[in-house]
């Protein structure tokens, strides 16, 4: 609405008359993803605002103030730690640490070869094994890695994607070894391989066949595994990428609606499978814009799923998502603000409904965190949940005419990027076409010039420098000999085992890969047997081909 | 007379897939006048000697938040100087600790390196003072 459409309101003039002798400081007053903000929002942001359409009650359609009934009153969001390096023995222990501190979910982090689908012995693992997460190369790493971790008792969220059904497969025979059947597991594979292709780049092969892949895992879960989140669509890495607020939440909700085509498609009823799709969300440090974003995903995914692809059942139209505050808006220099940082971009995830939360380190942009600095960020969480007082209240900035209009406008341009995406013919095609990769690679850099020519301040970054300042801090060091030690591991289990089945469970998975079978059955039935993730992956190379980009920037 | 320009190639050895701060830096440079080469993703050390030697370029940036740089920076070194072209200058950035950082220049491994954080000016400034075209 223009200005000019308003009611007299002698107030309002009143107010901007004076108000525009006053000079504003010289600064952009955007918000941190670019967007034009008005200085004061009143009622007329909001005309035409319904607010049972709008809004809505917890737990009620269009779900905009949060998917439960009673939000924390009932249950805090599950604070969730992402963790893992080195071998699984060292993660176990770290686990053991996080769950003695009142963490109540686990967060598996692997390690590259892992993630890439190669053994530690492979050619391509050498110097990377046990970097950045934990090294998994069969069940027999699985079985050490959750050791005296009962799994009917926690949720375990892994953050795994093109070999996803292979590592959720060991993990399910790790609970069969530990007497734990599949229908009590509770958890979450990322196995988002969409936004692999867009932004975190983790990919092994092509889409068409990565989706089977998908599909399969959502059939098997319906039947065997219906307490597991099948996936974790990620706006994160989008957002980590360089994206914009709005960005991240088009892409990551154009992932969804590809996955429920694909299953869709595959067969499925969009309710047998739709309940268990989750998403995982990065809480950036522009307050409002976060709130907004996650308050508008709620909303576009429930009319979508009802109004598109006829959801009946109720938790279908949920939105539940996991946040992670923002690991790129961390500096190197003066790390200990990190914390400050981190405090509030958790504070906007539990204002928005989270439903889990990780909080960085303030030492994560130099290396793995240390166990103080874990301890902090788990605190930090802890002091919001139970010293704020934020948790008493559901969904306590609605009605905010700044923040209901942000809402608006979030879900506005979402909507203008789901019509680009399909005039390009959907997200794979415009995969294809580099769209989502140059429109992020644009945003950083973007983003990069505004610091460098000191638009936009970062503290301790481009202002307010400690010109003294001696990076000096303690850090997380990975021996050299977990790397030697786990291809010893390895070769062990390489000769110890029945290679004579082995061999057969992979000829039985290469049979079905070339079919249209279910894959998910062949490879638990590999993973039991205690074949490699990198020989079922190698199965399924062979079979599918690789991936490859077009390289822009 | 006129100055050639400085030739990048921009690199991403190794497994990881955190691209966003190469392709700022390759953009940067080459908006900065140089001529800038990207391998894409996933590269052995190897590949990116390979497009060293071949695209003649005179500096490699090495971009590696894998934690995997002990292992790139000695071997691209190495095998530059088996193919010859050891005159090319390797620098590199990424998720780097201050101590790694004085053994990889200690022992010629790499010219420089740019932590989180470091402004496109700055690079843009170093590559400029330190390569000679």
């Amino acid at each position: 609405m223009g200005q000019d459409d308003l009611k007299p309101d002698p107030e309002r003039e009143a107010w901007r008359a004076k108000r525009s002798q006053l000079p504003d400081r010289p600064v952009d007053f955007t918000s941190l993803s670019g967007l034009e903000l008005a200085e004061l929002y009143t009622p007329e942001d909001l005309s035409g605002f319904d607010y049972g359409r709008d809004l809505g009650y917890p737990g009620r359609y269009p779900y905009t103030r949060g998917v439960q009934t009673n939000m924390y009153r009932g249950r805090l969001w599950t604070m969730r730690q992402f963790a893992g390096f080195a071998c699984a023995a060292e993660s176990n222990a770290r686990y053991k640490f996080l769950l003695e501190r009142g963490t109540s979910g686990l967060s598996v982090a692997f390690d590259m070869p892992t993630i890439m689908g190669y053994d530690s012995d492979h050619p391509r693992a050498c110097g990377e094994v046990g970097r950045v997460g934990v090294a998994i190369d069969s069940l027999a790493d699985m079985e050490t890695l959750f050791a005296g971790i009962p799994l009917d008792r926690v949720s375990t969220s892994m953050t795994i994607n093109a070999p996803a059904p292979v590592i959720w497969a060991m993990y399910i025979a790790t609970a069969e070894r530990q007497g734990v059947s599949p229908g009590k597991l509770t958890g979450t594979i990322q196995n988002d391989i969409l936004k692999e292709y867009m932004a975190q780049k983790s990919w092994i092969f092509p889409p068409e066949p990565s989706l089977r892949l998908i599909t399969d895992i959502f059939a098997f879960a319906a039947d065997f595994v219906p307490h597991w989140n099948t996936v974790s669509i990620s706006g994160y890495h989008i957002r980590e990428a360089g994206s914009t607020a709005a960005q991240e939440l088009a892409f990551t909700l154009a992932d969804g609606f590809a996955y429920v085509e694909a299953g869709i498609k595959a067969g499925l009823s969009v309710d047998r499978f739709a309940p268990r799709l989750s998403f995982f969300f990065n809480s950036h440090i522009d307050f409002f814009e976060e709130i907004a974003k996650m308050r508008a995903a709620r909303r576009i995914w429930a009319r979508h799923m009802k109004e598109k692809y006829g959801a009946r059942d109720p938790h279908s139209l949920l939105l539940r998502f996991h946040t992670q505050t923002a690991g790129c808006s961390l500096t190197a220099q003066q790390p200990e603000n990190n914390v400050v940082r981190t405090a509030y971009q958790a504070l906007a995830a539990v204002l928005a409904g989270t439903q889990s939360l990780h909080t960085n380190s303030l030492d994560e942009v130099l290396a793995l965190p240390t166990e103080k600095a874990v301890q902090i960020a788990l605190r930090t969480q802890q002091i919001i949940a139970h010293e704020t007082g934020v948790t008493n209240v559901i969904d306590p900035l609605a009605g905010s005419y700044f923040v209901e209009s942000l809402t608006n406008r979030m879900e506005e341009e979402a909507e203008r990027y789901f019509a680009e995406i399909e005039r390009r013919g959907g997200v794979i095609a415009a995969i294809d076409q580099n769209f989502f990769q140059q429109e992020i690679a644009d945003a950083a850099y973007r983003f990069q010039q505004a610091v460098d020519n000191g638009r936009r301040i970062v503290v301790g970054v481009n202002d307010f420098v400690d010109p003294a300042e001696n990076i000096d801090i303690e850090l997380l060091r990975i021996d050299p000999a977990v790397e030697r030690d786990q291809v010893e591991r390895l070769h062990q289990l390489r000769t110890g085992r029945d290679n004579l089945t082995v061999g057969e469970k992979l000829d039985d998975l290469r049979q079905a890969a070339e079919g249209t079978a279910n894959l998910m059955p062949f490879i638990l039935a590999a993973a039991r047997v205690y074949a490699t993730e990198g020989e079922i992956i190698q199965v399924f190379r062979e079979v599918f081909g690789e991936y490859r980009e077009k390289p822009v920037f | 007379m006129t100055v050639r320009k400085i030739r990048v190639l921009m690199a991403k050895p190794g497994l990881d897939g955190h691209d966003r701060g190469v392709r700022v830096i390759a953009r940067g440079l080459r908006d900065a006048g140089m001529e800038v080469v990207y391998t894409g993703l996933h590269q052995t050390a190897e590949q990116v000697v390979t497009a060293a030697v071949q695209e003649d370029v005179d500096v490699v940036g090495l971009s590696i938040l894998s934690g995997a740089h002990m292992t790139f920076f000695p071997r691209v070194n190495e095998l530059l100087r088996e193919r010859g072209a050891g005159d090319i200058m390797v620098i590199g950035g990424g998720t780097i600790p201050e101590a790694d950082i004085r053994e990889l220049k200690e022992k010629g491994w790499a010219a420089e390196i740019f932590t989180p954080g470091t402004s496109l000016e700055k690079i843009v400034g170093w590559i400029q003072a330190n390569v000679k075209v």
